[in-house]
């Protein structure tokens, strides 16, 4: 539970510490071992389709909602210009929504199944959904993406990040089921090792008043070194993987710039995106995309607990006042180095490990989170001292004893298997065997991920429990604007025509015109403003009419 | 069924409680060959999962781009 302050308004978070609106976005590696020439654009549609029919199953109405589009703007640039469309790459065009034309749907489908399916009227593929749970599951590129719903804190990320891995499952085995088609499987995994890489990138909401630079100058030092906590370990080194040997980031070998508005080219450690999906003037959306895709638990609580903290440090001005020379290179090197002795330079002169930046953050966020008092174990905020707690004891066992952070951190644990098979059967890093393990390590199904098998042995910690996970699948949470989306997509999934972050848009028989109801505040629409109203009203227009406002239904 | 881990220890003083030894400690070559045998069983039961001829299912494994 987390405590609430005295006072503190319903729609404002402690601040200081690890709470803060968040969510993760997770593109799954999608590959069909009988079909290895398959499309991966339909194929990921029918990733998607798999999930609308499980869903119209579940939910009655069907609980598969379009995605509305009107607020994307993925060229605005936080540091206070917008890209012509003309000069973008094509793949930052995000804002339209992405049309499979008549002749690739017939090829993947034909038009009998499509009909089975339920395709509507007009012959289009469900390409984009929002969930029960307030996720968006979509086609992005050429991989099926779950955007978690917003959280307000790093276990509820860890709950609602999960989830979509049992989102992903649910569609592998749906899939698996159709004897008509091949079998697809899902990895959450951030590389082919064939200089192709797909992200999983954090969202954090910030207050628009702190400077962009403050943002860069306080977050880059971090970046570069988190991923000793939350790298989840990669086979082969370089963007195409063919130097032999083991790193810890997924990513590390794909960035390029410091700073930038690009995603998918000239990736930058900091990125610039600037749709923040709320109310623009007070809110900025920060775009992370340094991060890889983590199964373990622990790795993935550290990583969005952290960084909330480090974003919290530069709210207050209180972020360590160092600057790493060449940071993109050094982001590399302390990927490359699995003793983790490596040193950066700082512009100061000094050098330094990744650890020791990781204790400077750790030192400023331990005193501000005493300062403001979010870490009292009695009056806090009941996140950020266990954030702080795990995020010392994890620095500790990397400084002392590495190998017994391998339940914890999923580098170690990964690196921990693949030194087994080394050790056991002589085998050299360019075997194509350890490429199996790391590539296995991240598939979805229980019974062949092989975090999953350590999982299973209690070989790695978790956050949350499998049932909180599982109610993570259906439910959202509870105290964001997720909550509001993902009830009225499951009481009245029917009547919903269209939902975003940050609206839902109903067509209801009776009331005249399409409703787009706006939710830009991120703390409102909650459970405790709105959850009276969905247990009161079993139709939407009753329930429309009272939240609206409007003139109460004649009488029949 | 994954362990949940321990609550928290609330305080510095605790925690170094805690981490009293309760057990003598078995020793230090009892401890490997344990290891050992964890590790052994793990990477028995992982050769039963991996996707047969590792060499074509790792080439074949070629993703579109993405962001």
């Amino acid at each position: 539970m987390t405590a609430r302050p005295e006072g503190l308004p319903s729609d404002k978070l402690p601040v200081g510490g690890a709470m803060r609106v968040m969510g993760s976005e997770t593109e799954y590696g999608i590959h069909a071992p009988s079909a290895p020439g398959a499309n991966a654009t339909m194929m990921s549609a029918r990733i998607i389709q798999a999930y609308a029919n499980l869903t119209r199953q579940r939910a009655a109405g069907g609980a598969e909602t379009r995605w509305d589009y009107t607020d994307e703007e993925p060229l605005h640039d936080a540091r206070g210009w917008t890209v012509e469309r003309s000069a973008a790459d094509p793949s930052q065009l995000t804002d339209r929504p992405p049309v499979l034309d008549a002749e690739a749907v017939a090829l993947a489908y034909g038009r009998q199944e499509l009909e089975a399916d339920g395709g509507d009227e007009s012959g289009s593929l469900l390409m984009n959904m929002v969930l029960g749970n307030g996720a968006r599951l979509y086609v992005d590129h050429a991989h099926p993406e779950y955007s978690s719903p917003e959280v307000t804190n790093p276990r509820d990320i860890v709950a609602w990040d999960a989830a979509g891995d049992l989102v992903a499952l649910a569609t592998v085995r749906k899939v698996a089921a159709d004897p008509d088609l091949p079998a697809i499987n899902l990895y959450k995994n951030n590389t082919d090792n064939k200089s192709v890489s797909y992200g999983s990138h954090e969202n954090y909401l910030m207050p628009r008043s702190v400077p962009f630079g403050d943002i860069v100058r306080g977050l880059t030092p971090f970046f570069v070194t988190r991923q000793v906590i939350c790298g989840a370990g990669r086979l082969g080194k370089g963007q195409d993987g063919s130097t032999a040997g083991f790193q810890i980031s997924q990513r590390a070998d794909f960035f390029e710039a410091e700073v930038g508005l690009e995603t998918t080219i000239r990736r930058p450690i900091i990125n610039t995106r600037d749709e923040p999906h709320a109310t623009a003037d007070k809110y900025r959306r920060l775009h992370v995309i340094i991060g890889d895709a983590n199964l373990s638990q622990v790795s993935n609580y550290l990583k969005f607990g952290t960084t909330a903290l480090v974003l919290s440090l530069i709210e207050a001005g209180q972020a360590p006042k160092i600057e790493v020379h060449e940071p993109v290179a050094g982001l590399q090197a302390i990927s490359h180095d699995t003793s983790l002795t490596a040193t950066v330079r700082l512009l100061d002169g000094r050098r330094v490990t990744a650890l020791d930046i990781q204790w400077m953050y750790y030192e400023a966020a331990a005193k501000l989170g005493q300062e403001t008092g979010v870490s009292d174990s009695f009056t806090g905020d009941g996140h950020t001292r266990d954030v702080l707690e795990r995020w010392e004891s994890t620095l500790g066992l990397l400084g002392s004893n590495p190998a017994s952070a391998a339940s914890s951190v999923e580098w170690l644990a990964k690196l921990s298997l693949l030194d087994g098979y080394r050790n056991r059967d002589g085998l050299e890093w360019n075997d194509a065997r350890l490429g199996l393990v790391d590539l296995q390590w991240s598939d979805v199904r229980p019974e062949k991920g092989l975090y999953y098998r350590l999982l299973s042995r209690d070989r790695m910690q978790t956050i949350v429990d499998d049932a909180a996970i599982g109610r993570a699948v259906v439910e959202p949470p509870s105290d964001t604007r997720a909550y509001f989306r993902g009830k009225c997509v499951s009481s009245f999934g029917k009547d919903v025509v269209g939902a975003s972050w940050d609206s839902v848009i109903f067509d209801v028989p009776g009331i005249g015109k399409l409703q787009r109801v706006p939710t830009r505040e991120p703390l409102r629409g909650t459970e405790a403003l709105t959850g009276q109203l969905f247990r009161k009203h079993a139709t939407a227009g009753a329930f429309l009419r009272e939240l609206l406002g409007l003139d109460p239904a004649p009488p029949a | 069924m994954a362990a949940q881990e321990q609550q928290q220890p609330q305080s510095r003083d605790v925690e170094a409680e805690a981490d009293a030894p309760e057990a003598p400690p078995a020793a230090p070559e009892a401890q490997a060959s344990v290891a050992t045998q964890g590790v052994d069983d793990l990477l028995d039961e992982i050769d039963g999962v991996l996707e047969s001829n590792a060499e074509e299912f790792v080439r074949a494994f070629v993703q579109k781009g993405g962001q």
